[in-house]
């Protein structure tokens, strides 16, 4: 914790100048010169101010898993270059600058609850005492404490993502990559995790990088949509959508809608004015 | 309203016949239902090992039903062989010198065999500690070899690939042609050791030959067993090796490695009951079977009590296995309780 106000504090006027995630020219070949060529990304230049929150979008196979396992070093990129923070992205990774919450889970099922959470600061060897009070605090922020003591096993799906948020935020990452996180679960359940997930963002001021298929998440939850489209996957489109505060009666803005017609426009191929 | 209704916090633990508390706090109504289902849990395992037991006991029952059965058939046959001349002729014979009876050998558990002073259980229940004594060390280091080549290879596909055929082909070679070896080497070699060496220890490698592989094996399997996206949260947590091997792969691996273990145990005993009768040991359940072989005319029950105490010793074995699985792995929650 004490290195990382450290890291902030001095040089903060220099961390508004550093994107959070800046792409140049990424593309991404899987098994290069082999029969099963797949050009998965092509030509990605993006970049992403601290704080915002973007989702990326697009159809199966546009290669929006893939662009952000680059971001989270968990796979190389074959062109361009990926830098996090102002540094490689492996050297974030190494850093423990992102924290990744997959669309399964992933709980622990021999862990409990609480014991869940601590996993990452397990790993970063903080302290019995320090690591258990960390657990309640992120437990109080997705509002489980009562369920602290079970197990995986016992909690709904919807219970279970928000442990495995909880898990991601707990040693404050400055970067939160969401790989469909909300994609198993109901749509009831889905709102409500969305609702969640903008008060935990407004909360923390934690840079989001959210991958989604449904265009009503996206519109939702992010400051801009980045529209992406398959073989080769590529950027197709960027478009703003940020409503500011948000609340459920956003769901019913037209501003909201007008910004749904305009992702849906930009997916089925750019007829967008 | 709520005050009325709601029960003491004293009153939390369950007493018998008591119904859900009519509170509205979900943390009391929860903490009900998860001592409940603690109650439950314990009620199903007494019930179920008390059905195991039953069961045991049935079927040992029928199996001496059996064999009495098939005595007195064949005793029959010989009784009319004029008729019988075909069959007769191909089944064994069921004198009481090749079947004792049931009774005779139950008799024989407790007889006190000439020149000694003990009842005959006694004398199998102290070879059988010897005995597990040889096993439990052999287990012990069979799992320490077989977890290890296990991790070993979880570190890279080829090198499992390279392998495993050669764990594999290491139990094709039988136990009886490399126990004289391997008691010859422990005799002439371990020099260097802090500790004197004895055949005994050297029935535990034997034991071990046959208890690395399945834990090899399974083990194996059970590293493996995490989701890519398992090992890939562990990756982005920047987790080291042996961090990711300890928080996620060993425990994930638990279930596959208990299965071996259970499979390894019984092993074990065969091994070091084998080892004793090719190794020559003096001691042991197999060096009891052979004497007893040997002098078989003069008291066929006693090898049947000394087959039944290797038997024994193998169920000991399995039982010891599952009630430390239950300890570590059965415990957890698997009804959904929200």
């Amino acid at each position: 914790m004490s290195d990382a106000s450290a890291a902030n504090g001095p040089d903060g006027d220099i961390a508004i100048d550093v994107a959070a995630v800046e792409l140049d020219g990424v593309g991404k070949v899987f098994n290069p010169g082999r029969s099963n060529e797949v050009d998965a990304l092509t030509g990605i230049d993006l970049r992403i101010a601290p704080g915002e929150f973007v989702t990326l979008i697009g159809p199966s196979g546009c290669g929006k898993s893939t662009l952000l396992r680059l971001i989270a070093a968990l796979t190389d990129v074959t062109d361009g270059s990926v830098s996090v923070n102002g540094k490689t992205a492996d050297r974030a990774r190494l850093d423990r600058d992102y924290s990744m919450v997959f669309q399964r889970a992933g709980l622990f099922d021999w862990r409990n609850v609480s014991r869940n959470i601590e996993l990452p600061l397990e790993l970063m060897g903080w302290k019995a005492a320090d690591r258990r009070q960390r657990s309640a605090e992120m437990l109080d922020l997705v509002k489980l404490s009562e369920f602290a003591r079970h197990h995986p096993a016992e909690l709904s799906g919807g219970m279970q993502q928000r442990v495995a948020i909880a898990r991601a935020m707990s040693f404050d990452p400055k970067l939160l990559l969401m790989d469909e996180p909300f994609g198993a679960l109901d749509e009831m359940t889905r709102e409500h995790m969305q609702n969640e997930l903008l008060r935990i963002w407004t909360e923390t001021q934690t840079t989001v990088i959210f991958v989604t298929h449904s265009i009503s998440e996206a519109v939702f939850l992010s400051t801009r949509v980045v529209v992406m489209s398959p073989r080769p996957g590529r950027i197709s489109a960027i478009i703003d959508t940020d409503l500011g505060e948000r609340s459920e009666a956003t769901r019913d803005h037209p501003e909201y809608f007008a910004n749904v017609t305009a992702v849906r426009n930009a997916l089925r191929g750019g007829h967008a004015s | 309203m709520q005050a009325e209704t709601a029960p003491p916090s004293h009153s939390l633990a369950p007493s018998p016949g008591a119904g859900p508390p009519e509170s509205d706090d979900p943390i009391v109504r929860d903490q009900f239902i998860r001592l409940q289902a603690a109650r439950e849990r314990r009620r199903a395992r007494t019930r179920r090992i008390v059905r195991q037991v039953v069961v045991l006991a049935a079927f040992v029952c029928l199996l001496g039903l059996a064999y009495t059965a098939y005595k007195a058939f064949g005793t029959a046959i010989d009784d009319a062989q004029s008729g019988w001349l075909l069959i007769g002729s191909f089944l064994p014979e069921t004198t009481d010198l090749k079947m004792p009876p049931v009774l005779d050998i139950l008799a024989g558990i407790f007889e006190e065999p000439r020149g000694t002073g003990d009842a005959f259980w006694t004398i199998v229940a102290g070879e059988a500690a010897f005995t597990l004594r040889e096993a439990a060390v052999g287990f012990a280091i069979g799992v320490v070899v077989g977890l290890g080549i296990a991790i070993a290879l979880t570190t890279s596909g080829r090198l499992e690939r390279a392998l495993v055929p050669h764990v594999i082909a290491s139990q094709t070679i039988p136990l009886i042609a490399i126990a004289p070896i391997i008691v010859i080497w422990g005799r002439k070699s371990f020099d260097f050791l802090p500790f004197e060496w004895q055949d005994w220890m050297s029935v535990s490698i034997i034991a071990t030959y046959l208890t690395f592989f399945p834990v090899t094996i399974n083990g194996l399997r059970g590293l493996q067993s995490p989701r890519p996206e398992n090992l890939e949260l562990m990756d982005s947590y920047a987790s080291q090796w042996g961090q990711t091997l300890w928080r996620l792969r060993l425990p994930a691996s638990l279930p596959y490695l208990f299965a071996a273990f259970k499979i390894a145990a019984t092993a074990s005993v065969v091994g070091a009951i084998v080892g004793e009768i090719s190794a020559g040991v003096k001691g042991g359940l197999g060096r009891r079977v052979l004497l007893e072989a040997q002098r078989y005319t003069t008291g066929p029950e006693r090898l049947y009590v000394a087959v039944l105490g290797a038997a024994a010793l193998g169920i000991f074995v399995f039982v010891v296995i599952s009630t430390v699985e239950y300890a570590l792995v059965g415990r957890k929650g698997r009804e959904a309780v929200t």
